[in-house]
């Protein structure tokens, strides 16, 4: 809501300057967003008092030596006229025609003044200097709106009203500060001129002048000259109309004109602007209906009939259903109801008798008709907020006054005001407990009515409690804490005390899942990759892209108004988005290690909401170490690199012990033979927790890096959360460790894994740790052959082991490796 | 020539020669001529048999003050080589150390994900634990129990992107904002006190633009109980911005609008980029809202199960990309999301 202050001024005298009042406003939940200077001390272009000035344009008279100027005498208020040499295209007209019986007004600058050019582009400000032009002296102008930062028009001077008293400085008369506050969907009273006034007036301890408007009624009765039937009033909780004949239509007067101008708004006619001035003054929108095109003068409200259609002013025609609400004529529909007019009972230049309405509408309608055919405005932005329900009669005593003066019609005696829905003013009983249990102060009964009776409640007070009559202007008003709302804002937020929470803290809840996600972080960023967080949307173009198997819509949630089909399905895996990021960055550097925790959303059968499970997805490129001078950087990151972190994982929550990995060779995102499926648990408890391993190479293709070795793991967070095992110690041992070294010669089609799991096998109690340090395949072994070596650890806690203990197991363990796999010993 | 006279010449040559000894060889050697058992002090000490009895002990000492000299000097050079040594060795190992050195690889949280700490880290030291609920939600926990109707002109703060569902089933959207676990975590609670904040991702219908993202991490507070009021709200909101922004901030609540607070704030902090003068980023006002705020509405608490006529509480929500971005100087929020290294390893 835009505010000029002069106008604000009518209805509360402004006592403080205009920064210090925007700051009380935005520190009382009126938002003062912006604070626009005209002309006034402070403005971009201030108007010098002494050199911008109302001028009278006495005779123009053409110029001795240019066709395309003429010299104009200007009164400004000094003993004689002053010629200023201009160009002015809409000061021909008066060329030659002697003096003027009705000099025109403008604005005179003289020499000094600083304007704007008005030839150059943008706004550039120049001093004005005297000069002669083609033989004449030059040294004042007559000022067009660009040439004052009024606008950006400079095909002709400014003509001003020919009331405008000549020699006033500029500044008084057209200077202005219009300040902008951004209305909150429950300060519905900051959307009118009063409303800010009786706010103004409360936050500063100035008097509010309410609006008194003087009717004439000299017309005929309305009654039998009009009708209106409600036929929904459960929508329409009031309507008012009166009747005015014989109105000329023509401009509004120039200063209305401006404030509507400086509020935002078009200036059109002297109805439609007159109807505009009092929404804005007062909150109340209203139409005019053109009396002669409305049949019978009869209004009704109703809902539309399915199939009836309606071309508002806008030009647009609107199919309608039964759930618009209309003002109708009994041949039809006339106006959609506090959203917009139609186009055939339009004020025209030819009307001359109108029906003016001022009605009630129920918010919820409004708001949906004003959404649906994308019609918001000024009128359906108040009527969804709620209007005050007082409002209707003073709107109309506005506009007959208004249009009285302006419009110069006659107002038929008395106005037809059907109120379906009376107002009642709700009582709220506050004490100064509440007021204490919700804001931590404490007032007096007395205290509490002297902040609530300027902003118009009224108060009863009691001994320990003030009962207050919610005024029909504060309808957002309802309860106790409403009430203490409006305390808070006229004691000031920032002088209500800083306290500590006194109450009981609650009860601790244990929360490990937070904890070991927070950790999981932790590890990761300490393994030297860094957290992404992606986009929660995807499509199936993104998905497919990676998973073509896994890009079936009918297994996503999707958006029913996405922005963009780019963001259109709630993601089944962070892999998609987290990969498209990896990639992107392939752009700008080789290496790139990102890791992404974050929810996935799966549909449940039968449930409204989706599971949403946490994931963790990693997705890694390049050399292994960042080349430097230390590293040559030219070992690629691989698959055991992928392995080793997840390792890493589960070793920190103590299940690596209770983790396999099986070979992934049928999943279209891996490359077959380097992709593994990570199960915790055993038997029935075993548990597939996510899939890792190298890209394929076809998914490198679709992302448009063939070639590139790309490794990618997603593992399900909570299950890896949910297996971690709490950390034992385990007694140190004073007795030394003996070491064995083994190399096992078996079949190359032999995982490891069974290697390792056979060793332990026969190892007994005293091996404490197992560790592959060579893998070897070649000369001298067949090509059908490798070779594993381990390093074995052996300790008894008790003594140092003899060679013949270890002698044993080692022949144990070989004999077994033998048994079972058909395995040899390297010697 | 006396014994005396022998000595005195032997230590002056014994001397000057280890001058002369630059290794540890060179050393030796001369510990071999002049101190071993065939050196030139044990051939003179020979000689002593031939002295008459009375002048034996005299000779004695000075035999023995010349061996600890040269023991000493020995000693000394001993050092003075070892040292020497050392020098040439530390010479040779000299590094460049001008040249780049071998950084850890470590990896970085995202800027968000440290924001979100620094939050809950101070809110959890004030007692507020940690609680998550779900990121699709149905309109009546996003909207309905936080006192928002259908059709409440409120609803117009929050652009909301709805799920496809069937006609006639319930709608659901994904959180505009973290509130509906205000809902859920009071359901939770009730009747018992609460303290929680609650951090997640939300989304907005919204244009992606350099200000505003469909999806950001938003953390909202709520404390539920028995004498909880409007300056508790301010103490604790006031804490918290010093604990971030440092004790001498200057801070500002000033009336705001929320469907599911009342009364409701908005809490300023001194633009600390142009210490309150006005600058671009404060557009010009000289104070950065931070978070809104208020007390629970009633209609809220009782939808949460409590009875508002016992028990009151507050609530606050941030947004910690904004807090980052300011924190940073962060120009685009579109960076975020982005996955963008260039972007993620500025931070932490």
């Amino acid at each position: 809501m835009r505010v000029p202050l002069s106008w604000l001024n009518e209805y509360v005298t402004i006592t403080l300057g205009v920064d210090e009042l925007a700051e009380r406003l935005t520190m009382a939940g009126l938002e003062v967003s912006a604070i626009e200077r005209i002309g006034v001390a402070g403005a971009e272009l201030p108007w010098a008092r002494d050199t911008v000035l109302i001028g009278a344009i006495l005779e123009v008279r053409p110029h001795p030596n240019a066709d395309r100027l003429v010299l104009a005498d200007v009164d400004y208020g000094a003993a004689t006229p002053h010629t200023v040499v201009t160009g002015a295209p809409n000061l021909f007209a008066y060329r030659g025609l002697g003096r003027l019986a009705e000099p025109p007004k403008s604005v005179f600058a003289r020499e000094g003044a600083e304007l704007y050019d008005g030839h150059a582009a943008g706004r550039v400000k120049v001093r004005l200097r005297g000069r002669p032009v083609r033989g004449v002296m030059s040294d004042a102008m007559l000022c067009s709106e660009k040439e004052l930062g009024l606008s950006d028009d400079h095909a002709g001077i400014l003509f001003l009203p020919a009331d405008a008293p000549v020699g006033m400085p500029l500044v008084d008369y057209l200077g202005e500060t219009v300040i902008e506050i951004d209305v909150l969907p429950n300060t519905a009273r900051a959307l009118s001129i009063v409303g800010v006034a009786r706010e103004v007036a409360a936050l500063t301890g100035a008097a509010f002048r309410p609006p008194l408007p003087a009717v004439t009624a000299a017309g005929a009765p309305v009654d039998g000259r009009a009708r209106v039937t409600v036929e929904r009033p459960d929508l329409c909780p009031r309507f008012s109309l009166t009747l005015v004949e014989g109105v000329t239509i023509g401009p509004a007067p120039f200063w209305m004109q401006r404030r509507l101008t400086l509020a935002g708004m078009r200036p059109i006619n002297n109805v439609v602007d007159i109807s505009n001035y009092v929404m804005l003054e007062l909150g109340q929108p209203s139409h005019t209906f053109d009396a002669d095109r409305v049949a019978d003068r009869h209004l009704i409200v109703r809902c539309a009939d399915d199939g009836e259609q309606l071309t508002t002013l806008d030009g647009r025609t609107h199919a309608l259903t039964p759930d618009r609400l209309l003002v109708c004529d009994p041949a039809g529909p006339l106006a959609l109801a506090g959203v917009m007019g139609g186009a055939s009972s339009e004020v025209s230049d030819s009307t001359t008798c109108l029906l003016v309405e001022a009605a009630l509408w129920e918010p919820t309608t409004i708001r949906r008709t004003a959404a649906q055919l994308r019609l918001r405005s000024e009128a359906s932005r108040r009527f969804e907020r709620g209007i005050d329900p007082a409002a209707p009669p003073l709107a109309q005593c506005r506009l007959l006054e208004l249009l009285a003066q302006y419009a110069g019609g006659t107002a038929a005696h008395g106005m037809i005001d059907l109120v379906a829905q009376p107002w009642q003013a709700p009582t709220i009983i506050l004490t100064p407990t509440e007021v204490t249990r919700l804001l931590g102060i404490t007032l007096t009964p007395a205290a509490i009515a002297g902040y609530l009776q300027p902003l118009g409640f009224g108060c009863t007070v009691g001994d320990d409690a003030v009962q207050v009559q919610v005024p029909s202007a504060r309808h957002d008003v309802g309860l106790a804490a409403d009430l203490c709302e409006e305390i808070a804002r006229m004691v000031g937020f920032d002088h209500i005390p800083l306290t500590t929470l006194s109450d009981a803290l609650p009860e601790q809840i244990a929360n490990p899942v937070l904890e070991l996600e927070q950790r999981t972080r932790d590890l990761l960023v300490g393994s030297g990759i860094d957290e992404a967080i992606t986009y929660s949307l995807t499509s199936m173009a993104e998905v497919a892209r990676l998973a073509p198997h896994q890009a079936d819509a009918a297994g996503y949630l999707r958006l029913a108004n996405p922005l963009s089909s780019e963001r259109e399905y709630l993601r089944r895996s962070l892999l998609p988005t987290l990969l498209t990021a990896l990639v992107q960055n392939m752009r700008e550097r080789e290496r790139t290690l990102l890791f992404e925790i974050g929810r996935v959303y799966l549909p449940r059968a039968g449930q409204t909401l989706p599971d949403e499970p946490r994931r963790l997805a990693l997705a890694l490129t390049g050399a292994r170490e960042a080349r430097s001078w230390h590293h040559a950087g030219d070992q690629a990151l691989g698959f055991f690199d992928l392995k080793g972190i997840i390792e890493a994982l589960l070793d920190r929550s103590n299940a690596l012990g209770r983790a396999r990995f099986v070979a992934l060779r049928d999943d279209p995102r891996f490359h077959p033979g380097r992709a593994a499926t990570l199960v915790i648990g055993a038997g029935a408890d075993a548990r597939t927790v996510g899939q890792f391993g190298e890209l394929h190479p076809a998914v490198a293709e679709r992302f448009d890096v063939p070639g590139s070795r790309i490794l990618i793991a997603e593992l399900e967070l909570d299950a890896v959360i949910a297996a971690t095992a709490p950390t034992r110690y385990r007694t140190i041992s004073r007795v030394p460790a003996t070491t064995q070294d083994l190399a096992v010669i078996i079949s190359r089609d032999l995982p490891a894994e069974q290697v390792e799991r056979t060793i332990r096998k026969y190892a007994g109690g005293m091996l404490e740790s197992l560790t592959l340090f060579d893998v070897y395949q070649g000369p001298p072994l067949d090509v059908r052959q490798r070779s594993l070596a381990y390093r074995l650890a052996f300790r008894a806690p008790d003594r140092t082991l003899a060679d013949a203990d270890l002698a044993n197991v080692r022949a144990k363990i070989i004999r077994g490796l033998a048994f079972d796999l058909q395995a040899t010993i390297r010697a | 020539m006396s014994i005396g006279d022998d000595l005195q010449r032997l230590r002056a040559q014994a001397v000057s020669q280890l001058d002369a000894a630059h290794d540890s060889a060179a050393l030796a050697e001369w510990k071999g001529r002049y101190l071993g058992k065939q050196g030139e002090l044990a051939r003179l000490s020979r000689g002593l048999g031939a002295l008459a009895p009375a002048e034996r002990p005299a000779a004695g000492q000075q035999f023995n003050a010349t061996r600890s000299a040269l023991e000493e000097a020995l000693a000394i050079a001993e050092q003075r080589v070892k040292h020497a040594a050392q020098h040439d060795a530390f010479e040779a190992e000299a590094l460049d150390i001008t040249l780049p050195g071998r950084q850890p690889a470590l990896g970085r949280l995202h800027p968000s994900t440290q924001t979100l700490r620094s939050i809950a880290a101070v809110f959890g030291e004030m007692g507020f634990q940690i609680w998550e609920s779900p990121e699709v939600e149905t309109d009546a926990f996003n909207f309905g129990l936080l006192n928002m109707p259908a059709d409440h002109p409120a609803r117009d703060m929050w652009d909301t992107f709805y799920l496809d569902t069937p006609p006639g089933s319930e709608r659901v959207l994904l959180r505009t904002h973290t509130s509906p676990g205000q809902i859920h975590a009071m359901r939770h609670h009730a009747p018992h006190p609460i303290r929680v904040i609650l951090p997640g991702k939300c989304y907005r219908y919204e244009q992606i633009t350099a200000r505003h993202e469909m999806q950001f991490h938003q953390v909202e507070g709520l404390a539920v109980g028995e004498r909880i009021s409007l300056a508790d709200l301010k103490g604790t909101l006031v804490g918290f911005a010093r604990r971030l922004y440092g004790q001498a901030v200057r801070t500002r609540f000033r009336g705001s609008y929320f469907p599911f607070t009342e009364p409701s704030v908005e809490f300023d902090i001194e633009c600390f980029l142009c210490g309150g003068d006005g600058c671009r980023v404060c557009k010009h006002s000289g104070w950065l809202e931070i978070l809104g705020a208020g007390m629970v509405h009633p209609n809220v608490l009782r939808n949460g199960g409590y009875d508002p006529a016992r028990v009151s509480g507050f609530a606050f929500g941030m947004g910690p990309e904004r807090i980052a971005m300011l924190r940073y100087g962060i120009d685009d929020i579109r960076w975020f999301f982005s996955g963008d290294e260039r972007f993620l390893q500025q931070f932490g």
